[in-house]
């Protein structure tokens, strides 16, 4: 391995016509690593996925992915990248055993049978091996691709909103199987829109419009914002809402159980915001440090849905 | 380079899916059945008992003998007699009769002369097929009904031309072919339509169903996956052709006269061309919709250009050089002759490097079309 990063890329940029989908991406991944995509549809995090392994030929920039050139050596990419598509893309027509002896054998790995064994095992899919993958649930499809894009011992893990549509036990299995590999040195990149995926990863970047906004440790994100925040109780929460509501001032408002979390980048405006609900009966308002789910609120109903400006384009 | 290991997981996924797919895989086997069954009764109505009207514009013993001899052929079945070309011809016109038989005047006479008479057999050929039958026998009827007669003629009207002259008139006749042609021909066209047809949706299939995102993702070549997904239907290729020439012989008693190497050869290198023809059309296509319409685009002049419907060299220059570069036209040019006529190797050869040739440039062509990536 070369210079330490299992991705290295710079200035990675694509085009769909006029449209740019993904604008001069940089992107720095260490080994080991669990690293989210966070935006909104259309942001360009599927592109920049598919860019990294190989499916999308960049228009600009340049760099390594394990090592090997990101334009030239695709093929030497492939062998050892694991890539879970945003869709369920094997044979729904195909059994659970079917499918994976078939990306092993695609994969040239030896023992084929015993591999397929082990993993259907692992992944607890053993008593449905023989079911026919387009009758799975979601859940169960979910697993059956996590399986498949694993079954090569790949170095590099990339998930494409790996858990759209998936049961939250299901979505809580998944994630431990994610970090049992990344504890066994598997580096993971996630795109994602849910929060609780988001919290899980060790690093993140925020993408909207194919540009990368934000590019740090997952517990820096608020900073990095520079968000503040506020903690109101009153006996009417309801009314408390409203009023805040026609005052402004703030760029996050959340209900927390009992509570309702206020937060904004700009201090003054947010303390104004608190004041307009000042003769409110039961309030108690409290500054209080603001957190990850805060600052996702914030980053993700900043940027609308990025389709809005274009249609990105849809392969398969 | 390619891997076998890859090249062999595509071949197996591709067997597995064919056999889950019920339905097409019942089509792929009962096109040659159906195809042959409707083309069959075509060729096995050899027509018997046909209604026929006679013109008796003379009358003796030699006219006599020609119509016992037409009632015993079974062919024709003399419902009528007629005074008038014109009630013969409304008769025929209005398909009360199939065939009008004119004897004319001092057919008699002339015969013994060694005039060598004219007999006009008119006939209804708005269907060749069931036509053809009767009208090729038309002559031989003539010969043995005379044949009596002529040994009482002097020898010198006896062994130079015919004593008889049988005038046929028909409308319609493209082939004038035996109908031995057509089940032979038959083969091609079944291949050519079901095995196109087959590989055509075999990548448009993947791009519908997204499964081509994770087949591009695995290391997996180009040309991997092109021999891959075709080889397998190589399988129903020949199933095809076994129930073609299996009904050919027991069904319609068509003899196989010549090696089956030279044909073993050209059929396989046919089968193969077929299905990289359907696989290059879905490098093209989109849709599953578009890739049908493309393989009939190319059906449509598998089965007018090839020499199937209409014979070859009757065709005009522009149309022969389309059959040319179409591989059905060399492949029934070689099932006529091995089968029909016993060709060997060396007779066939000109037919099988155009269909080597063709097989290399789709290959070539499919290789050069598919994408690699999702772009």
């Amino acid at each position: 391995m070369k210079n330490g990063g299992v991705i290295d890329v710079k200035g990675l940029t694509k085009r769909f016509g006029a449209k740019t989908v993904v604008d001069h991406f940089d992107l720095a991944v260490p080994r080991g690593a669990i690293y989210g995509f966070l935006g909104p549809n259309g942001s360009g995090k599927t592109t920049t996925i598919r860019m990294v392994c190989g499916l999308l030929k960049p228009d600009e920039g340049a760099g390594q992915v394990l090592g090997f050139d990101v334009l030239k050596e695709s093929a030497s990419i492939k062998e050892r990248v694991g890539y879970m598509t945003q869709r369920f893309s094997l044979y729904e027509d195909l059994s659970i055993r079917e499918n994976l002896e078939f990306i092993a054998r695609l994969y040239s790995l030896d023992h084929v049978r015993d591999r397929v064994d082990a993993s259907l095992k692992s992944l607890g899919l053993a008593d449905r091996a023989w079911q026919l993958a387009g009758t799975l649930s979601g859940g169960w499809k979910q697993r059956l691709a996590l399986a498949a894009c694993m079954i090569h011992g790949p170095e590099l893990l990339l998930l494409d909103e790996p858990t759209a549509g998936v049961d939250p036990k299901a979505r809580r299995d998944f994630w431990d199987a994610i970090r049992d590999y990344a504890a066994e040195g598997v580096t993971t990149l996630v795109s994602t829109h849910y929060m609780d995926e988001a919290v899980q990863c060790d690093r993140i970047a925020f993408i909207a419009f194919g540009k990368k906004l934000i590019d740090s440790k997952t517990a820096d994100i608020p900073g990095a914002i520079g968000l503040s925040a506020w903690r109101i109780e009153a006996d009417d929460l309801d009314q408390a809402t409203k009023i805040l509501k026609a005052a402004g001032g703030y760029d996050v408002l959340a209900r927390f159980g009992a509570a309702i979390h206020l937060a904004g980048r700009d201090d003054n405006a947010l303390a104004g915001a608190v004041r307009s609900i000042g003769g409110l009966a039961g309030l108690e308002a409290e500054p209080i440090e603001a957190g990850l789910e805060e600052a996702f609120i914030y980053l993700m109903a900043g940027a609308a849905d990025n389709y809005a400006n274009g249609i990105e384009r849809r392969v398969g | 380079m390619l891997s076998l290991s890859r090249i062999r997981a595509v071949f197996l996924k591709e067997l597995v899916q064919m056999r889950r797919d019920r339905p097409t895989f019942a089509i792929m086997i009962m096109v040659p059945i159906m195809q042959l069954t409707l083309f069959g009764f075509a060729i096995d109505t050899d027509p018997r008992h046909l209604p026929t009207a006679v013109e008796l514009r003379d009358d003796g013993p030699l006219t006599r003998s020609l119509l016992a001899s037409m009632r015993q052929s079974d062919y024709f079945e003399i419902v009528a007699q007629v005074a008038t070309d014109e009630e013969g011809e409304a008769l025929l016109r209005s398909g009360e009769v199939s065939y009008l038989v004119v004897i004319p005047e001092n057919f008699e006479r002339d015969f013994v002369r060694g005039e060598r008479p004219q007999i006009l057999i008119a006939a209804d050929a708005t269907d060749p097929v069931a036509a053809a039958g009767p009208i090729a026998a038309a002559n031989e009827i003539a010969r043995r009904a005379f044949a009596p007669e002529l040994d009482r003629l002097p020898a010198r009207l006896r062994g130079g031309a015919a004593p008889i002259d049988v005038v046929i008139h028909r409308q319609y006749n493209p082939a004038g072919e035996t109908s031995m042609n057509i089940v032979p021909g038959l083969l091609g066209i079944i291949l050519t339509m079901t095995l196109i047809m087959i590989t055509s949706i075999a990548l448009t299939r993947e791009v519908e169903r997204g499964t081509i995102e994770t087949l591009l993702s695995t290391p997996v070549r180009a040309g991997e996956i092109m021999i891959g997904k075709t080889t397998p239907y190589i399988l129903v290729g020949v199933i095809q052709t076994l129930i073609v020439l299996l009904a050919a012989r027991i069904v319609f008693h068509i003899p196989f006269i010549g090696d089956p190497a030279p044909f073993l050869l050209a059929l396989l290198l046919f089968i193969f061309t077929n299905l990289m023809l359907g696989y290059l059309i879905s490098t093209i296509a989109r849709t599953q919709m578009q890739a049908m319409q493309m393989t009939f685009f190319i059906f449509l002049p598998s089965i007018l250009l090839s020499g199937f419907m209409f014979p070859f060299a009757a065709m005009p220059v522009w149309a022969q050089a389309i059959g040319e570069a179409l591989p059905i036209t060399h492949f029934l040019r070689v099932v006529r002759e091995v089968m029909l006529k016993g060709a060997g190797f060396a007779e066939i050869r000109n037919d099988i490097w155009p269909i080597a040739l063709i097989l290399t440039v789709l290959a070539l062509a499919a290789l050069a079309r598919f994408r690699q990536t999702l772009d």
